[in-house]
């Protein structure tokens, strides 16, 4: 490769429909739909229609055996050009950053100058699958070359194998689901029910007053009638959270509930990068520019380790390349797939002596208890969430992104204002 | 659909209408589509301004028919008939610019009288005149006024969805000032303007025609901002402008932003979500140009379309109804529009430029139910005449449209009779299309029309309401 100097990638806007509980008003809408609007509103914000961008990057977590190309099908029933190229990634709750720093990292190696990064999933759309047994006997059937040994790979399937396979999100290894795992890890390190709920709260009174000061005007666009985040509760308090039975962990001392664990949620959401000279020879907007980004990966399996931390490993790495401290950050955004995950990622970095993350810059805007986790469009609702808040700071302001994922991995990535 | 539209709808209801007087509206003629027939053009006394315009134009014209003794002929009861076209007449275009006296009126009729069943369906009659305040003496300044009541009475009197208009045009009016006025009364854009009076005056320093612009896609590399894009007239009106050649700025409260979204990249525009009586709003959609369309591209032309309701009787109107209407429909506009005309702001307006706003019949009449939306649309009106006066040193043109009735959602949801009534209560027997308004609002803003300042332009096939 002949490209001797690198670029930089710079975040110009994004876009997101409103996030949906899941079973609510978008149940009808396929990860495809979803994408395609989110596109479609950032197409019309920018006035891209009939355009060719660099590349479209995305992908889904829950995915149909249909969707292998969500995102090429996405671009080809928006309104950008048919000539724009797409490519669908995939890590877990991941993949909307991950699809963020695989763009920007194009652009800095001057293969794109423009292209679009994010996600969408849908948990009311969810593929079910069918048994194993039920699987194999069909793929027997349709390779038997006579008649009868169609019938006796037919007559192979019991009752059983008909049931049908409902989805969860299970962790493959441990058999444990998400919040089951969390449960875990928060009696590990000992976080409370009163502080669970606190940082619910706050996240759901950022959230709101970010909506109603008109902070979303420009980052998301109506969808199928919804025109702001259906898990958003504006009046809810910590008394109000304090009284929920909790859901993840046993005995008496369980404190995870449906208020301080985020909702299965349906959405999309996407990010409109650039190289710097593209986007200021467009005029248009430039918010901030991907510093770096770190994945880290945590041993969870052994139980020694635990499955949403792994942030921790991501961090000092990524830190001390770029010869940051926590302190250097005017914010923070971690993702809160539940509130204790957030609270021991917190409590994790400071035992590892990275230091303390200031409350008052964290999730300013709300996060992910409160605006729903659609699982890949979380990265991106992120990113273009973080980008205009740091661009509202002025020039030099930097910001930390923390996402967490199944796997037992982590996301880190810094975006610094222009 | 009620009960009585939908029997209204079949064969035999639509035969009982029939019988009873209400025929089927006329299909009206639209877009950039001249008259089929030939164009006459009529000169009385000294004229000539409007055969230039027309040869401006490329309008090729022939000879009127005046209704004099010599042309008549007899039936065979002896009785006299006025002169007939042989074709159906596209167009009858009078120049009366030179008519100063009562007697020179009959001029007018004489070229009227044949033409009344002449025209063909959506023909035109487009008279000009001097404007009162152009011409000296009592007696011009009566028969100024007078073309008047004769174009009104015209536009009543026509059928098969055929209109009547008046130019009137200040001193020292020129052909090329002329021009841009006379194409969209001749063509199909003008269908729903009827029996109005359109004051064109001299074009400002600084507001060129610009050579031989190309005619039919007028806003090519320009700027236009609407403001209510998302539906009805003011996605009406984006497409118009999109169609013309515009970059359009569509414009919506965040809620209908979807609506927004699909509008804008339908025409190839952006689309910007904002509540437009945020006070920043003037500032962000100067952001918004400079940041989509660069910052060398100043607006052409701003139209204040957005615009809500909220109807009650005074009796029963609070202070929060009263607040919400006058401040999107009035004073956001004052806002925005104090913004954008800052010379030199970056995706302001340019310094040759335009704006519109949408008045309604209501603000000229009143209507009952909407004291808030009369006094809106009223203010409206207030402000382009006032802007006139304000902007009379630089080359920005302001002018408003008042619609009467037009079929959108929100009419659609009038009950049926009561619709039926305001429909056929104009000399179109029907309601408007809200392509109807975003042609006159084009025109308007046609960087050739710069003759037509601080107008209130009625888009209401001539209604009865305030006329």
């Amino acid at each position: 490769m002949a490209a001797a100097t690198v670029r930089t990638a710079v975040i110009v806007g994004g876009n997101r429909i409103p996030f949906a509980k899941v079973g609510g008003p978008y149940a009808p809408a396929s990860n495809q739909d979803m994408l395609t609007a989110a596109l479609d509103g950032l197409v019309a914000r920018f006035g891209l229609a009939g355009q060719q961008l660099g590349e479209v990057a995305g992908g889904a977590v829950l995915k149909h055996t249909r969707d292998f190309n969500l995102t090429r099908e996405a671009v080809l029933g928006s309104a950008l050009s048919p000539h724009t190229p797409a490519v669908d990634l995939q890590q877990a709750c991941g993949t909307g950053l991950e699809a963020v720093i695989y763009v920007a990292n194009k652009i800095a190696l001057g293969q794109i100058t423009t292209g679009v990064a994010g996600g969408v999933d849908s948990a009311s759309d969810a593929p079910i699958v069918v048994t194993e047994g039920l699987r194999r006997a069909l793929l027997r059937a349709n390779r038997a070359k006579r008649p009868l040994d169609r019938v006796k790979a037919l007559a192979s399937i019991r009752p059983r194998d008909l049931a049908p396979v409902p989805p969860a999100v299970v962790e493959a290894r441990t058999g444990l689901s998400m919040g089951e795992s969390q449960a875990i890890t928060t009696r590990k390190w000992g976080i409370t029910r009163e502080a669970q709920d606190e940082l619910a709260a706050a996240s759901h009174t950022n959230l709101a007053r970010a909506w109603s000061e008109g902070f979303f005007d420009d980052l998301v666009t109506p969808y199928l009638g919804v025109t702001r985040d259906t898990p958003l509760r504006p009046d809810t308090t910590v008394e109000k959270l304090a009284a929920l039975r909790t859901v993840f962990g046993r005995g008496d001392d369980a404190t995870m509930t449906a208020g301080n664990s985020t909702p299965l949620t349906d959405g999309a959401a996407l990010v409109l990068l650039a190289e710097e000279g593209e986007a200021r020879a467009r005029n248009w907007p430039v918010l901030a520019r991907l510093v770096d980004a770190e994945v880290g990966a945590s041993d969870y399996v052994t139980g020694a380790e635990d499955l949403l931390l792994a942030p921790t490993h991501a961090l000092p790495r990524l830190l001390a390349r770029q010869g940051l401290t926590l302190a250097d950050f005017d914010l923070v955004e971690v993702h809160e797939a539940f509130a204790s995950t957030v609270l021991a990622n917190l409590a994790a970095w400071e035992q590892a002596g990275l230091g303390v993350v200031d409350r008052t810059r964290l999730n300013v805007n709300g996060s992910s208890l409160a605006a729903g986790h659609p699982f890949a469009a979380t990265g991106g609702r992120i990113v273009a969430t973080l980008a205009k808040l740091l661009h509202d700071r002025g020039p030099g302001s930097k910001g930390l992104i923390s996402i967490c994922a199944a796997g037992g991995q982590g996301v880190t990535a810094i975006l610094e204002a222009m | 659909m009620g009960a009585l539209e939908t029997i209204y709808r079949t064969p035999v209801g639509r035969g009982l209408a029939r019988r009873t007087g209400l025929a089927d509206p006329p299909v009206l003629r639209r877009g950039r589509v001249l008259p089929s027939g030939p164009v006459a053009l009529g000169e009385l006394a000294d004229g000539g301004v409007v055969r230039q315009a027309l040869a401006l134009l490329d309008v090729r014209v022939i000879d009127p028919i005046p209704d004099v003794p010599e042309n008549r002929t007899r039936d065979d009861k002896g009785r006299d008939l006025p002169p007939a076209y042989q074709d159906s007449l596209g167009a009858l275009v009078i120049d009366a610019t030179g008519v100063r006296e009562i007697t020179h009126l009959e001029g007018v009729r004489a070229l009227l009288r044949p033409a009344m069943k002449g025209l063909e369906r959506s023909g035109r009659i487009i008279i000009v005149g001097m404007a009162a305040s152009a011409v000296e003496g009592l007696e011009a300044r009566a028969v100024a006024q007078a073309l008047d009541g004769i174009n009104r009475t015209v536009g009543r009197e026509l059928r098969g969805g055929s209109t009547s208009n008046l130019l009137r045009l200040e001193a020292g009016t020129s052909a090329d000032d002329l021009a841009a006025s006379l194409w969209f009364l001749l063509q199909g854009r003008s269908a729903f303007v009827d029996g109005q009076t359109i004051t064109v005056a001299p074009r400002k320093p600084g507001d060129p025609v610009g050579g031989t612009p190309d005619r039919e896609h007028p806003f090519t590399g320009r700027v236009v901002v609407v403001t209510g894009a998302a539906r009805g007239i003011g996605a009406a009106i984006a497409r118009t402008f999109a169609r013309d050649g515009a970059t359009v700025v569509a414009v919506d409260v965040p809620a209908s932003g979807d609506a927004l979204a699909r509008v804008a990249n339908e025409i190839g525009g952006s689309a910007l979500q904002l509540d437009i009586t945020r006070p920043e709003a003037g500032a962000r959609i100067a952001g918004h140009v400079v940041t989509r369309h660069g910052a060398d591209t100043p607006i052409w032309a701003m139209v204040h379309n957005a615009g809500i309701t909220r109807d009650k009787l005074l009796a029963n109107l609070d202070e929060a109804r009263w607040a919400a209407v006058l401040d999107v429909n009035l004073a956001a506009e004052l806002r925005i529009n104090e913004v954008l005309l800052d010379p030199g702001l970056p995706g302001g307006l340019a310094d040759n430029s335009r704006i519109v706003g949408i008045a309604s019949t209501s603000g000229i009449a009143g209507n009952k139910g909407q004291a808030n939306y009369s006094a809106s649309k009223a203010g409206v009106m207030g402000l382009v005449w006032a802007m006139k006066e304000e902007l009379v040193g630089r080359p920005i043109t302001v002018n408003a449209v008042a619609p009467g009735f037009i079929e959108t959602e929100m009419t659609a949801a009038i009950p049926f009779a009561q619709r039926e009534v305001f429909r056929r209560t104009n000399s179109l027997s029907q309601g408007g299309q809200p392509v109807d308004v975003a042609e006159t609002i084009a025109w308007l803003c046609d960087p050739a029309n710069g003759g037509v300042n601080g107008q209130v332009v009625r888009v209401c096939g001539q209604n009865l309401v305030g006329a």
